[in-house]
């Protein structure tokens, strides 16, 4: 690997963005970090929700909205979210070849992990600070 | 991919060696695993949807929740409960056996193989402990 990228690539090639994007392990990296932190938060997620169980509803609304367990349930979610939108995205870009389909379903990737994030995090805050 | 179906194949590009894939090759641990830690990442990704119901039914209040326990408490319910925290387990156990994977460590191929058979038999494990531990302490099903 004498040459550099650029100069096997044309520049209509590099136009249409078909080179390096520069940021191949980004993802690798991030995923890493959010499986590093995942390890403490999931065993805080797991303790939650065991010590949650059987209890009623109110009790639940309560424990779920003291800051600390609030806390800890957001992190849990924030960290998992980013983990798992990597992880999706690289399963597409494994297994679907089409440009549509592939493209298609990366955006639904983000709106789904968007969607089940904020639906999560407005859940907490709002037994957090009430009404 | 578009520039490549552009271009006109020729003898000498369609007889390519293909690389081999997975029913090529003799099924190790390792290998069992691998496959395993991706579908139980796909699977905890829906699983999210189950959380986010859990969360949101306890901030709607009383009757959403009631519903929510209705649903989890049924068996399909528990199934699907009892498959998401044997899932996560098992992520998890395998995220940490790739953890130590890259720091270059375990890499023999003994060492590899116990190490995968260990993510399995441990989720197993400590999933049935955590269900033995959580109907101790709930008095089973109610």
């Amino acid at each position: 690997m004498t040459e550099s990228p650029a100069r096997r690539m044309t520049p209509l090639r590099r136009v249409r963005g078909l080179g390096s994007a520069h940021s191949g392990t980004r993802d690798f990296w991030h995923q890493r970090v959010t499986s590093v932190a995942g390890i403490p938060l999931t065993i805080a997620f797991i303790v939650i929700v065991a010590s949650l169980l059987g209890r009623n509803h109110a009790a639940v609304v309560q424990i779920l909205g003291s800051p600390l367990v609030a806390i800890i349930m957001l992190l849990f979610i924030i960290n998992m979210a980013y983990h798992m939108w990597i992880g999706m995205q690289e399963i597409v870009l494994d297994y679907f070849h089409d440009e549509y389909i592939k493209l298609s379903l990366l955006v639904a990737n983000t709106f789904f992990v968007f969607a089940v994030t904020f639906a999560s995090v407005f859940a907490i805050l709002k037994l957090s600070f009430g009404v | 991919m578009a520039e490549l179906q552009a271009r006109p194949m020729t003898g000498a590009e369609r007889q390519r060696p293909l690389s081999p894939h997975l029913q090529i090759y003799r099924l190790t641990m390792t290998m069992a695993m691998s496959i395993i830690h991706r579908i139980t990442g796909g699977a905890l990704y829906y699983g999210m949807l189950l959380l986010a119901w859990w969360l949101i039914a306890a901030a709607a209040g009383p009757n959403a929740y009631a519903t929510f326990e209705a649903f989890i408490g049924s068996v399909i319910g528990r199934l699907i409960l009892f498959g998401f925290t044997w899932a996560l387990i098992h992520h998890a156990l395998g995220g940490i056996r790739h953890l130590i994977w890259d720091t270059i460590h375990g890499l023999e191929p003994a060492e590899r193989e116990l190490l995968a058979l260990a993510t399995l038999v441990g989720s197993i494990v400590l999933t049935l402990l955590l269900w033995g531990v959580c109907y101790l302490m709930i008095g089973g099903p109610r």
